[in-house]
């Protein structure tokens, strides 16, 4: 593995993401509707504490809209455009430029997330926060927002149109989320084992982001997040490699 | 080390279609080897195997005696690649885009800087650095694909149709590029532009249907064409059925052709010998004004025609 290979894949695709409007578009709208989202859905106010909580809940269901706006076209374009070719062909190694792909786009995501620091100063002039927590919080918030960015990229790998990527890379990363959510689990609790049960909640990103976001860190969660991004990025590499002349 | 570039039975088999069925050749340092061969023949699949881009179903890479299967990192690095259609970033400039290949080919500091400069010079792209790729023409983006080609100096180049969608002055350039870098390269360029097999080079390999029908210099191939040393030849103030006669009778000749519009005869030669200095002798000795008569070199177009052909009759 060489690092410096994944640093300089890395940068030419964070670039590319302000070399059109997509990345100020993204970030403005992702901005809006965090922030409507925490006034509005989460009653930031009406609650009356001063934490971020209204924020980081909704977060899992921001980024099963706009997290596949970011991966999709991470390896669509790149198999559309040919320019795979150029890649593939250059001394650097699958593994390398998919790490390398994978982190521009977290990093992307990062730099949207940090954006949303206003939300933080005010909360920190109304009252007194567990700044512990909401780190905290920001911090899972990323974790979880990779575990998207990987099963987006890995999906985007399979295809050279980039609607297709971003439907289907929604759609999984939906199940990912529903899989934990009351009524889905509900409805499998009236018949299934509860063992069942507990198993399709404990593969929900919900289950382990609730607690982080509330400031637990619990080993578990975090190994949670950095499994899935390892597992899907493997499956990217996998795919790369037996598709990448298709 | 001369041997820069050895491939022995490669094939690439796609479900039941064979686009490349047991390819052999090899390519010296010094040599610029054409490529030929029909669309479809296996020419770009081929050179996907070559730099590692596909995996062959059989057979064996070798380029500057890194196998591609075993050490495909090794090969990458010692070759430059332009691929089909010259892919490229759309929405980078050449500039950054040339940087970012520098970066990955592992030149750095001042090192680097000298490059890009020294590929944009060569590919003539100076006045075109700062605009986005997306927004050049056909002709720019080739060439922006062939100096991220040479940008390290490999060893070893392979030229995917690089001058494709070229105008004439733009080709005389890239050609010249090519050539000038030869001496120390080992050079594939895939083409279907039969001019390009003299202007650039030194040798030639045909294929067609995933096999090579043919390896050689551009001399053995145009020597396959039934036009190699034809002489063609006119006369002044003579009956041209008299003079027909005159040439069938002469001994070394196979067979005469009257040419289109009157303008005199082509005259085949027997076993293709080179017949130029006698003919003229024997046409003076006997009293005729010669207008005109040249020698053939023999026809590309109407090899390439014969050898695709007979292997798409002959089939698998």
């Amino acid at each position: 593995m060489n690092f410096q290979n994944i640093w300089f894949i890395m940068k030419r695709e964070f670039n590319g993401y302000f070399a059109t409007p997509v990345a100020y578009v993204f970030i403005i709208i992702f901005l809006l509707l965090a922030g409507f989202s925490t006034f509005f859905v989460g009653n930031f106010f009406e609650r009356g504490e001063a934490d971020l909580y209204p924020f980081f809940s909704l977060h899992p269901w921001l980024y099963v809209l706009l997290i596949p706006a970011i991966s999709m076209r991470l390896w669509s374009e790149e198999r559309k455009s040919g320019s795979i070719e150029l890649l593939m062909t250059l001394p650097v190694s699958v593994f390398e430029a998919v790490l390398g792909k994978f982190l521009a786009a977290w990093a992307f995501t990062g730099l949207a997330l940090m954006l949303n620091f206003p939300l933080w100063i005010t909360v920190n002039y109304l009252g007194s926060p567990d700044n512990g927590v909401i780190f905290t919080g920001f911090l899972g918030s990323l974790l979880m927002a990779g575990g998207f960015l990987a099963i987006g990229s890995c999906i985007s790998a399979l295809t050279k149109n980039q609607v297709i990527a971003f439907v289907l890379s929604l759609i999984v990363s939906l199940i990912f989320v529903l899989s934990g959510y009351g009524i889905v689990l509900d409805f499998f609790s009236s018949w299934a084992p509860s063992a069942l049960v507990e198993a399709i909640s404990s593969f929900s990103f919900l289950t382990h982001f609730d607690a982080i976001s509330k400031g637990v860190i619990d080993m578990r969660d975090m190994l949670y997040f950095a499994s899935v991004i390892t597992v899907w990025l493997f499956a990217n590499a996998i795919v790369i490699n037996a598709r990448k002349a298709d | 080390m001369t041997l820069r570039i050895d491939i022995k039975d490669l094939a690439k088999h796609f479900g039941a279609i064979k686009a490349v069925d047991g390819v052999s050749f090899s390519v010296n340092k010094g040599e610029v080897l054409g490529f030929l061969g029909p669309n479809g023949a296996g020419k770009s699949t081929t050179m996907k195997m070559i730099t590692g881009f596909l995996t062959p179903t059989r057979g064996t890479v070798s380029v500057c005696g890194h196998d591609v299967l075993t050490d495909p990192i090794a090969v990458k690095a010692s070759l430059g690649y332009l691929p089909e259609g010259a892919p490229a970033y759309a929405d980078m400039t050449p500039h950054s885009f040339l940087k970012f290949i520098a970066d990955i080919r592992g030149i750095s500091g001042a090192e680097k800087m000298r490059a890009v400069d020294s590929a944009a010079e060569r590919a003539q792209i100076k006045n075109v650095m700062f605009q986005p790729i997306e927004t050049l023409s056909k002709g720019y983006k080739r060439r922006v694909g062939l100096a991220q080609a040479i940008l390290h100096n490999p060893p070893v180049l392979i030229l995917d149709e690089p001058t494709d969608g070229l105008d004439p002055n733009q080709k005389h350039e890239v050609r010249t590029l090519i050539n000038d870098m030869a001496d120390d390269k080992a050079i594939i360029i895939s083409t279907h532009i039969l001019e390009e097999v003299h202007a650039l080079c030194t040798r030639n390999v045909v294929i067609a249907n995933g096999k090579v029908q043919f390896n050689g210099t551009p001399h053995e191939l145009e020597a396959m064409s039934r036009y190699h040393n034809a002489v063609c030849v006119a006369v002044a103030n003579v009956d041209s059925a008299k003079f027909a006669s005159f040439l069938t009778d002469l001994e070394f000749v196979d067979e005469v052709e009257a040419l289109a519009a009157d303008r005199g005869f082509r005259v085949y030669p027997k076993q293709g010998q080179q017949i130029t200095a006698e003919l003229s002798q024997s046409i003076r000795a006997n009293g005729f004004e010669i207008d005109s008569l040249y020698a053939e070199h023999g026809r590309l177009d109407e090899v390439f025609r014969t050898i695709t052909l007979n292997s798409t009759q002959g089939g698998h």
